[in-house]
């Protein structure tokens, strides 16, 4: 029996096996093995992995994946109306342009030297979120709003030495689960209750709550539920008086049309970078953003890499580097501000890119499109009967609670005869808000056309009549 | 006019590139706006929408109105591109640099071809929240990858949530966390013990966590010290979160005592996999008795690292504590995969959604290119290129690789440029920099150093034997340089973008400026 050829891998320069020979004979091994000859013998693994078989021509490995793709039904092919953390926007094509550059796509910790094009992308991006927010400092992006919202928290915590946060009740489930396991068993989380008839924060479960112990008030604008918060000017004075923190969770792609947090009072403020730029891809577009004053107190609370700009020994060359990095965990380990890697740097660079396509009218005139789309689809909704759209009397941006409690479906049954019509229906909300009953989270942006939400309330009335 | 042929790489034999980084002077985006101009157009709305519905912005309270409209840089469309693409060639990314000086972060080939099949529609534009019929896709691809992952580790089961390395270890000490409460353990338990070897974050994650940290340093031979963490190990010891092989290289064959010890205290293991580039098919968290481990698939399974992200921490556990992890988990029936929510003793969500699944698609597509007996000679590959990079780079006047004489390292080596320091005053970070005039990257180390004057690299599995010896040429060059002409070393780079940095004003609270409209206040001002 002849001996098969070993297999030479296209990725695996040194995998020819000429190549590998005179290389361990410069190392002075007999063998591979040789080189692992430090791990004990019982640490082996004694077999070969059971894996499946490989694909190792790009154009079956290319069949297989496409054909296992294929089975997913893509908002191309439907129509989209789930939102709840994760939302359709379109993505100007130069935005995927931009971050699938090789460049970019391929480089990771380089020097402010080698990578000087990373540093000032990311220098400008926070630059440009600056802009939309009105503050002037704004983190490497963090992991997503999850991670943004419970990092601010803990900033807020150590910088008022108090132990207690009051969050609106109207915040994700996901988020309050993520706020709870990192403020764990540091911080104590309190929530305020809502109003139900508008969804606003109630100022008196907010005045009842808040004391001395209290480091910080989380809420979102516009909220989780869709409707715009209209007393951030309260809120955050009561939340002052008391000597704590006001954090203000927020859509960027709203910042157009409604006034940035720090206007009305809030210190720190974050939220999510996926509706600038990034596709959806199931959850994988998500990149967190943290903003504040330009502050001593604050900015050394940051666990995240800050991007200055810096002088160099050229007159007028602009040159980048890590703000405080003694802050940071890569600096002092332990002793740093919780920790900082990996997170989603590209989504950064690429939300940049996305805020410099809009520029100030762009991103007006897409909040006002938002808006426009989501309020005709409201009314189109309100007219059908037994249904009550929107939940909350509050002016909404693109999200929107629908009640189908006058009629006899339930969100799950009605969203599965929504599938057969190719349209995926709102986000169920019936265990995630119990008191609002049979009710779903719409989304509308400025990707659906008038048809489409004709398409969906004709559905929804003939699902539920 | 000189004759360039003998600069260009000729018969396999490399020679000194007459590199210079992209310099364009390009200014910051703010500089280039022209009042008026615009990148996009905005979706138009139909008529009958608008005349529905009105002028919409008014029934917004007029506080919550936006007054002044953001202070964006306006722009055309090829101006926007043109921007970005010249910052994209000042970036030197790792498809066309010989990137096995960032050591640790497993700096391969990316497939294009997987890049590819991630920016499918049917990847790109999936809601995660869709009906699961409608998503079986890419619950598939999660489902098989976990089995990969699986059997690579030895582990019981798997989690995508943890969106980078450093989540995954703040998500494993979450878990360990919710694991010593679970028995009523939870005041007692409250110090993690790490290496010094290991990532900051296994230390700074735990701490976040709540817990004591305990670094454990190298012995005279580089490995964690067993006597320390003899004398550290106790009752009150929740876990062990530990690199092997650590950031030196050298795997450390007393892996198992040191679990050992730990477990009979009660403790859980943790072992850091974020870089198993040199064991797959080799070694496994399972035999080495390790109750959770992680993987990042930036690294390891070739995912590009993206400027820093996306990325993903995949995190794995026996079977006990596979209650504890975040929520959802993937499940399939025989026909079907599901997402289970219903996990009562989960320690709740980590990240939104699944997690960062394109970056997962990119993994599996990577292991299913090369299956079992390619993972596994990516591994052997991997250490056997950084076996001969070492060997090279000890001939080179000044370099030394501190610990385990004579002993073989795994996947990365931590290199020591003290001598050369020593000999020329030259530092490790001088060298660097110079050596980036060449066109490659080169990384000191994470801190403390506890190698003086360190130099961490790891050439992966990527690169050819010329391409090794291209980058051996550009450090005997930059060695030699600092022998003989030790002022071009330390004033480099001299062929960058830019040149060198005043770091002062980062340090300094009056001058920093993170935001260009910082920057227009602080330091404009006072020009």
């Amino acid at each position: 029996m002849t001996r098969e050829k070993p297999t030479v891998y296209p990725y695996i320069p040194n995998s020819v096996p000429k190549m590998k020979n005179e290389m361990l004979k410069e190392i002075g091994a007999k063998t591979i093995g040789d080189l692992y000859e430090d791990i004990p013998e019982r640490l082996r693994l004694k077999k070969n992995m059971n894996l499946p078989r490989p694909f190792l021509s790009e154009c079956s490995l290319r069949r297989h994946i496409e054909r296992i793709l294929s089975k997913n039904k893509t908002c191309q092919e439907y129509v989209n109306f789930l939102g709840a953390g994760c939302w359709q926007h379109h993505v100007p094509a130069v935005c995927d342009e931009v971050n699938q550059r090789g460049e970019f796509l391929t480089a990771y910790a380089g020097e402010p030297y080698d990578d000087h094009g990373r540093w000032q992308a990311l220098f400008e991006y926070a630059s440009m979120m600056g802009e939309l927010l009105n503050m002037d400092v704004v983190n490497v992006p963090t992991y997503d709003w999850l991670q943004a919202a419970a990092t601010s928290i803990r900033m807020a915590s150590r910088i008022t030495s108090r132990r207690e946060v009051l969050v609106s009740r109207t915040i994700s489930a996901d988020k309050l689960s993520k706020i709870r396991d990192y403020c764990k068993p540091e911080i104590e989380v309190k929530l305020l209750d809502y109003d139900s008839d508008t969804g606003q924060t109630d100022l008196n479960s907010l005045q009842s709550k808040i004391s001395s112990k209290t480091a910080a008030v989380y809420f979102e604008n516009p909220s989780y539920l869709g409707f715009i918060e209209a007393h951030g000017d309260e809120i955050s004075e009561i939340v002052h008086d008391h000597g704590a923190i006001c954090i203000v969770g927020v859509d960027p792609i709203s910042l157009g049309i409604l006034t940035p947090p720090v206007e009305y009072g809030a210190d720190i403020v974050c939220g999510d970078l996926q509706p600038l730029g990034m596709h959806m891809q199931f959850g994988g577009g998500h990149a967190g953003f943290i903003a504040t004053r330009d502050e001593k107190e604050y900015v050394m609370e940051y666990p995240s890499r800050l991007f200055g700009i810096a002088p160099t020994s050229v007159e007028g060359e602009y040159g980048f580097g890590d703000v405080a990095y003694e802050r940071t965990s890569f600096a002092v380990r332990e002793e740093g501000k919780e920790f900082v890697g990996t997170a989603a740097a590209l989504w950064g660079i690429t939300a940049g890119v996305y805020m410099a396509l809009l520029g100030p009218q762009g991103m007006r005139e897409i909040g006002e499109g938002i808006m426009q789309r989501s309020h005709y689809a409201m009314l189109q909704l309100s007219r059908i009967t037994g249904v009550k759209c929107p939940v909350f009397r509050s002016t909404h941006f693109k999200e929107f609670v629908v009640n189908f409690a006058g009629t006899s479906k339930t969100v799950a049954e009605i969203n599965r005869v929504l599938l057969k019509h190719k349209i995926f229906g709102g986000k169920d909300l019936t265990k995630e808000f119990p008191e609002l009953g049979n009710s779903a989270l719409y989304c509308v942006t400025e990707v659906h056309t008038k048809d489409e939400i004709d398409r969906l309330a004709d559905a929804v009335k003939e699902v539920v009549t | 006019m000189e004759n360039i042929t003998k600069k260009r790489y000729t018969n396999g034999k490399p020679k000194l590139r007459r590199f210079h980084q992209a310099k364009w002077d390009e200014p910051i985006i703010f500089e280039l706006s022209n009042e008026g101009e615009r990148g996009v157009i905005i979706p138009e709305v139909e008529d009958e929408v608008t005349n529905t519905v009105g002028d919409v912005l008014s029934t917004i309270s007029s506080n919550m109105q936006r007054k002044q409209p953001p202070k964006l840089p306006e722009l055309s469309q090829p101006q926007v591109l043109r921007h970005y693409v010249r910052l994209s060639q000042e970036t030197l990314g790792t498809d066309f640099n010989i990137d096995v000086g960032q050591g640790t972060c497993t700096m391969k080939y990316s497939p294009k071809i997987n890049e590819q099949l991630t920016r499918m529609p049917q990847m790109t534009e999936i809601h995660p929240l869709q009906d699961e019929e409608t998503v079986q896709g890419i619950l598939e691809v999660m489902y098989g990858f976990e089995q990969v992952l699986k059997e690579i580790s030895g582990m019981n089961q798997f989690s995508f949530q943890p969106s980078a390395g450093s989540q995954a270890i703040y998500t494993n000490a979450s878990i360990i966390r919710a694991y010593h409460k679970a028995r009523g353990e939870t005041a007692q338990r409250d110090e993690m013990i790490t290496t010094i070897f290991s990532h900051p974050s296994n230390a700074a994650c735990p701490k976040t966590a709540n817990f004591k940290v305990i670094t454990l340093y190298p012995d005279e031979d580089g490995y964690p010290d067993l006597e320390a963490l003899k004398v550290a190990v106790s009752e009150r010891t929740a876990g062990l979160m530990i690199t092997n092989p650590e950031d030196t290289g050298i795997f450390n064959p007393k892996i198992e005592e040191f679990v050992k010890m730990v477990h009979e205290k009660g403790g859980l293991c943790s072992y850091d996999q974020a870089n198993a580039n040199g064991i797959l098919g080799i070694t496994r968290a399972r035999e080495a008795d390790f109750d959770l481990c992680h993987f990042n698939l930036h690294k390891t399974f070739s995912s590009p690292h993206g400027c820093g992200g996306p990325a993903v921490g995949a995190i794995g556990v026996t079977e006990e504590l596979s209650k504890f992890l975040p929520i959802p988990v993937i499940e399939f029936d025989g026909s079907k995969y599901r997402l289970n929510y219903d996990r009562p003793e989960s320690i709740g969500k980590v990240r939104s959604f699944c997690g960062v699944a394109p970056v997962v698609l990119k993994s599996y597509a990577w292991a299913m290119s090369l299956g079992a007996e390619g993972l596994k000679e990516a591994a052997e590959v991997a250490v056997l290129n950084n076996n001969y990079l070492l060997k090279k780079l000890l001939e080179i006047p000044g370099v030394s690789a501190p610990y385990a004489k004579g002993k073989r390292r795994i996947e990365q080596v931590r290199y020591s440029l003290e001598r050369l320091t020593r000999d020329t005053g030259v530092h490790s970070e001088e060298i660097g920099l110079r050596a980036a005039d060449f066109g490659v990257h080169y990384w000191t180390s994470h801190h403390p150093w506890v190698v003086p004057e360190p130099c961490t690299l790891e050439p992966t599995e990527s690169y050819s034997k010329a391409e090794l010896d291209e980058y051996i040429e550009i450090l005997r060059q930059v060695s030699h340089e600092a022998y003989t002409n030790p002022e071009l070393v330390k004033t480099a780079p001299h062929r960058s973008t830019i040149h060198k940095i005043d770091t002062a004003p980062l340090d300094d609270p009056s001058q920093w400026a993170i935001t260009w409209r910082a920057y227009r206040k602080k330091v404009r001002k006072k020009d």
